[in-house]
C-alpha cells in the first residue's frame, strides 16, 4: 500500500517539477526577505533545482522510509554541503531547516490538486510526503549542528595552542608565560610542550610566569609543582615568577608547600636570576661623551 | 643473558641504558655497578637514560635505588637525558628521585660530576692544610 503511495508521490513530483520549483522559490524568497536575505536569488534557484532533481531521482528509485539507504546518498550529500556552508555563514538551525520545510506547502498543494476527490489517497500521500520532508529537514539540522560543533572544537584546539607558547629568552633560558585558568587538559599540554622544548633546546633553566593566571587553587599549585619536579628530573631548573599579592596569600593560606622552588615576583627578577645562573650579567653601556 | 655495560672513563663510570630494561636486568645492573664502584674506586656515576621512553614504578624505583647505593659507596650519581614522557610518568607515580642529581645531556652531566669532584678535592685539601697547621 505505502509502496504505491510513494510512487504516486514520485509521479506528482516529476509531473509538477517546474511548478513546484517556482512555488518553492517564491516561498523561500519571502522567507529570505523576512530574515537576513543574504543569499542571492540565482544561487538559491540553483540549489533548489539541484535539490529537486536529486529528490526526484531518489524518489523514483527507492523507498521513502529509509533515508539512510543508498538511493538517498546524493540527496543527503547535497543537503549536508548546503547546511554546512550555511552553518559557517552564520545561519541559525531553523533558517537552515526552512530550506527543506518550505517545500511542504507547494507539494501539499499539488497533492491536493491531484487527489481532489480521493480523500484516502490524499491523506496517505500527504503523510508520505510529510515523513520524507521531516526526515530531510531533521537531517539538515543535524548536519548544521555538527558543523557548528566542529568549529567550536577547532577553536578550542587553537586556543590551547595559542595560550601555551614556550619562548626562548636567552641561550639556555626558556620562558613559559601562562595565560588563563589552568585546568587539567591545558596543564597537561603546557607541561608537555615545556618539557619537549627543554629537550629540543637543551636549556637548563625555565621560567614559568603566572602573571596571566587569574586564580591559583590547590589543583593548579599541584600542577605547577609537578611540572617543576618533572623538569628537575630531566635536569632543568624552574623558576616561578609573576606571583601577584593575592596569589601569594592564597598559596600560603592553602598550605601549599613551594619549598625548594625558586619564586620571584616579576619576570624581570626571574630573568636576572636566570642570567646569573648561566654566568652572564647585564651592564649599562658606557655613556658616550 | 643481556647485560647493561658499565664503561669506565677516568674517575667516573658511565652506564647507558639503551634497551627496554626489564626487572631482571635492573637487578643485574645493581649488582654489577656496586661491584664495579668498589673495584675501580670511582668517584662518579653517570646514568644515561635518553633512549628509555617507557618506565614503570619498578624501574623508577630501581633508578632511585641504584643512585642511592652509589652515593653510599661515595660516588656522585647523575641521571641524564630523561625524556619528557618518562619525567611526567615518574612524577605521576610520585617518584621524585629527590636525592639524585640530574642533567639534560651527557656533556652537562659530566661537567656536573667534574665540578662535584673538584669541590670535594678542594675540601679535602683544606682539611689537610688545617691538620698540618695544627
Amino acid at each position: 500500500m505505502s509502496g504505491s503511495k510513494t510512487t504516486d508521490l514520485a509521479e506528482i513530483l516529476s509531473k509538477h517539477e517546474k511548478g513546484l520549483l517556482d512555488d518553492w522559490l517564491g516561498e523561500l524568497i519571502v522567507e529570505a526577505k523576512a530574515g537576513r536575505g543574504t543569499l542571492r536569488e540565482n544561487e538559491l534557484r540553483d540549489q533548489c533545482r539541484e535539490f529537486l532533481n536529486l529528490l526526484l531521482g531518489a524518489a523514483k528509485a527507492g523507498d521513502f522510509t529509509n533515508l539512510q539507504s543508498k538511493a538517498w546518498t546524493p540527496v543527503r550529500e547535497m543537503l549536508a554541503n548546503l547546511s554546512r556552508s550555511r552553518g559557517l555563514q552564520g545561519y541559525s538551525p531553523s533558517e537552515t531547516a526552512t530550506f527543506v520545510f518550505s517545500l511542504k506547502k507547494p507539494i501539499f498543494a499539488r497533492i491536493r490538486q491531484e487527489f481532489a476527490d480521493d480523500a484516502r489517497s490524499l491523506a496517505e500521500t500527504t503523510w508520505a510526503a510529510t515523513e520524507l520532508l521531516d526526515g530531510l529537514g531533521l537531517f539538515t539540522t543535524e548536519v548544521h549542528q555538527k558543523a557548528r560543533e566542529e568549529v567550536i572544537t577547532r577553536q578550542q584546539q587553537e586556543m590551547l595552542e595559542l595560550s601555551t607558547p614556550v619562548v626562548k629568552l636567552w641561550e639556555g633560558i626558556l620562558a613559559l608565560p601562562m595565560i588563563g585558568t589552568l585546568d587539567s587538559a591545558r596543564t597537561q599540554i603546557v607541561m608537555e610542550s615545556l618539557l619537549q622544548k627543554i629537550v629540543e633546546t637543551g636549556s637548563g633553566l625555565a621560567i614559568i610566569d603566572i602573571t596571566g593566571v587569574p586564580t591559583v587553587d590547590t589543583l593548579t599549585a599541584q600542577y605547577l609543582l609537578k611540572t617543576v619536579t618533572a623538569a628537575r628530573l630531566m635536569g632543568a631548573e624552574c623558576i616561578i615568577s609573576g606571583i601577584r599579592p593575592q596569589i601569594a596569600q592564597t598559596i600560603v593560606h592553602l598550605g601549599v608547600e613551594l619549598t625548594g622552588i625558586v619564586t620571584k615576583a616579576t619576570l624581570a627578577d626571574a630573568f636576572a636570576v636566570a642570567l646569573d645562573r648561566v654566568g652572564r650579567t647585564v651592564t649599562r653601556k658606557a655613556a658616550r661623551s | 643473558m643481556e647485560r647493561i655495560p658499565i664503561l669506565r672513563m677516568g674517575d667516573f663510570l658511565i652506564i647507558s641504558i639503551q634497551v627496554d630494561m626489564h626487572d631482571r636486568m635492573a637487578m643485574t645492573l645493581q649488582d654489577d655497578l656496586t661491584n664495579k664502584i668498589i673495584q675501580t674506586g670511582a668517584h662518579g656515576v653517570l646514568i644515561d637514560i635518553s633512549t628509555l621512553d617507557m618506565v614503570d614504578s619498578f624501574i623508577g624505583r630501581m633508578i632511585n635505588i641504584i643512585a642511592s647505593m652509589s652515593r653510599i659507596l661515595d660516588a656522585e650519581t647523575v641521571v641524564v637525558g630523561m625524556q619528557p614522557a618518562v619525567a611526567i610518568t615518574l612524577v605521576e607515580l610520585g617518584l621524585t628521585l629527590s636525592g639524585v642529581r640530574t642533567a639534560l645531556d651527557v656533556e652537562k652531566g659530566m661537567e656536573l660530576l667534574r665540578a662535584a669532584t673538584r669541590s670535594r678535592r678542594a675540601e679535602a685539601e683544606e682539611r689537610e692544610d688545617g691538620s698540618v697547621e695544627e
